[in-house]
């Protein structure tokens, strides 16, 4: 079945809700830059986050362990979250989509400034859904109030009682 | 969920839904000042800003936060501040570019209140705060040279009934790669969306229609998130890094959230001037109902303008919902045809006059204030401007025989009623 772009804030979120473990490719290890910022805020949320840059292999950042390729990660992973320029995100998506089924990868997500449509395509056929252009964070925080705690427009209007989750 | 909603339903429900502990349904008032860190790496996340959260209510609070996603969502922005009034909100809304020299041009057709803020307190600051008329768009493309910051101005002015042509502002404003600020207070978003005209920051004082019974102090800044604040060096105060936060650039940290996220962290935290969570849960109730009443208030004042342009003891009156006021074209394109609910008119007879009819009036309120769900009167020559020459106040739109209605939720017979008997008694 083919995978879709997702741009509905409900697909977005039944996205977050599904996944598990992401990838991070390109995330820096200097802890002041942006992807560092949301790699910690993923993990303080549930999430399992695994560093992906060939420059920091060996390292680690937030207690795990980089690894030089989404290759070389040994563990099974849900979804690859991209902080890397444009230009250099075909690669990148190739090599999920050849793993996909081995590694059990449902989804691509491109951050705030990232897209690259003809990439998107590509795994979409092959049946991975694809956010681009967003930041996990935010949209993470759009759906459980949290970004509307610093007086942003989450675009969320519901009378329902929201399920708390308990630690 | 991502299905629109219309102005009443976002009016309601827009930033609260309900308490998830214990299902409260009405936004409950978090009256605390600070809150428990769940350790101390959550505590150095908090602080760092790398994860949302409340660490002190001079920042962040709850129940503000309801109102900021509220006002954000009515006006269509990204993100809004609130602050304790609507001068906290118009110094807050320029903090973050603004520095000793640098220039920002505002309108002479504001608030008074806003004039003297600009012209004296902002200047004290080294803020260079120049005036210009902006219904001469001549006048304003001089003013707005490329080195001035922003462009402030009122979508409909205290109290004039002067209708700013947004757009044209906006362009002009942007080739300067300047701001256009809009304090969109008596217009309120019920009639106009300045965003959608090109704004680039709405201010309002809460204080008036949005909170609507004349009993809570407030003020918001509401960004668009629309802003390249790369794109000249003016704007280094979001731009470049923050000592304080570990050299991080807010801009490129926070993208399109850096505005509202430096107006919390930065502004508020060092400024001060933070709305109390009481005040935040007053203006979310009078927001409940501002669709409906901005309807009765614009109503109304129609009524009560039409019946004193027929008086024989009124010499003018100055209303933009009025068929031959000259700002009726930009009422029908930025307000949708209305006039609000404030105006001012003359009266044949003066300044006695004007004393006689602010003291022979029995219902409406002789006070200084605006957006009450009451019927308020002014005579500003007496009053507010009394200390200016007769030039000053004519030059202000507050001459001897001017007088300020703002126009209340009563029986509009009644308001009538009282004007009449009141006019009998002020004499030509
Ligand atoms: C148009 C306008 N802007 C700003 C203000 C200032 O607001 P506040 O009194 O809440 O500080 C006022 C108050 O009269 C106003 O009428």
């Amino acid at each position: 079945m083919p995978g879709r772009i997702l741009t509905e804030p409900a697909d977005i979120r039944a996205l977050l809700d599904r996944v598990r473990v992401i990838a991070v490719v390109g995330v820096s290890t200097d802890w002041k830059r942006p992807s560092s910022y949301v790699m910690k805020y993923l993990q303080s949320r549930g999430y399992r986050t695994v560093p992906v840059n060939p420059r920091a292999a060996g390292q680690e950042i937030w207690g795990e362990r980089v690894h030089a390729s989404l290759a070389d990660i040994p563990d099974r992973f849900d979804m690859v979250e991209i902080f890397r320029k444009s230009e250099d995100v075909r690669p990148i998506v190739d090599e999920a989509i050849r793993l996909a089924q081995e590694k059990s990868i449902r989804a691509v997500w491109m951050q705030t400034g990232v897209r690259h449509d003809e990439a998107a395509q590509k795994a979409t056929a092959a049946g991975l859904d694809v956010v681009m252009d967003r930041c996990a964070k935010i949209e993470y925080g759009r759906h459980h109030s949290e970004l509307a705690w610093g007086g942003f427009n989450t675009g969320v209007i519901s009378a329902k009682r929201q399920r708390v989750r308990h630690a | 969920m991502s299905k629109s909603y219309g102005l009443e339903t976002r009016a309601i429900h827009a930033g609260a839904r309900p308490e998830p502990i214990t299902g409260a349904r009405q936004t409950p008032i978090f009256q605390n000042t600070s809150y428990v860190f769940e350790d101390v790496d959550h505590a150095a996340s908090l602080f760092n800003l790398q994860t949302y959260g409340f660490i002190y209510s001079r920042l962040t609070n709850p129940t503000v936060a309801v109102l900021e996603e509220r006002l954000a969502n009515l006006e269509g922005g990204r993100g809004a501040t609130c602050t304790a009034s609507g001068h906290a909100a118009q110094q807050l809304a320029l903090f973050p570019f603004m520095e000793p020299g640098a220039k920002v041009v505002a309108s002479t057709r504001l608030y008074g209140g806003s004039i003297t803020q600009f012209g004296k307190t902002f200047r004290k600051f080294g803020w260079e705060a120049s005036f210009v008329d902006t219904t001469d768009m001549a006048a304003v493309r001089a003013a707005v040279t490329s080195d001035v910051r922003a462009l402030f101005v009122e979508s409909l002015a205290n109290p004039g009934g002067v209708v700013s042509d947004l757009a044209a502002l906006a362009d002009i404003a942007h080739a300067a790669k300047a701001l256009l600020i809009v304090d969109n207070t008596l217009a309120t978003p019920v009639l106009c969306r300045p965003f959608d005209w090109g704004a680039d920051l709405v201010v309002h004082s809460l204080t008036k229609f949005l909170s609507g019974s004349g009993a809570s102090m407030g003020g918001v800044v509401i960004d668009s998130g629309r802003v390249d604040w790369h794109q000249s060096d003016k704007f280094k105060g979001l731009t470049a890094p923050d000592p304080a936060y570990q050299g991080i650039s807010f801009a490129e940290t926070f993208g399109d959230l850096a505005y509202t996220t430096h107006a919390h962290a930065v502004g508020l935290r060092d400024l001060g001037a933070t709305m109390a969570p009481m005040n935040a849960f007053l203006t979310l109730l009078g927001l409940e109902t501002l669709p409906l009443r901005m309807e009765r208030h614009c109503a109304n004042a129609a009524k009560v303008a039409a019946y004193l342009a027929r008086h024989p003891n009124v010499a003018w009156v100055s209303y933009a919902g009025l068929s031959d006021s000259p700002y009726r074209a930009h009422a029908g394109k930025y307000l949708g045809g209305r006039g609000g609910a404030v105006f001012t008119f003359g009266l044949k007879g003066g300044f006695d006059a004007g004393v006689r009819l602010v003291e022979s009036v029995a219902l409406f309120s002789h006070l200084a204030n605006i957006g009450d769900t009451r019927s308020l009167i002014l005579h500003p020559a007496s009053t507010t401007h009394r200390q200016l020459t007769d030039a000053q106040r004519t030059a202000a739109g507050a001459g001897p025989d001017v007088v300020r209605l703002s126009v209340g939720l009563e029986t509009v017979e009644d308001l009538i009623a009282d004007l009449d008997q009141a006019l009998g008694k002020s004499g030509s």
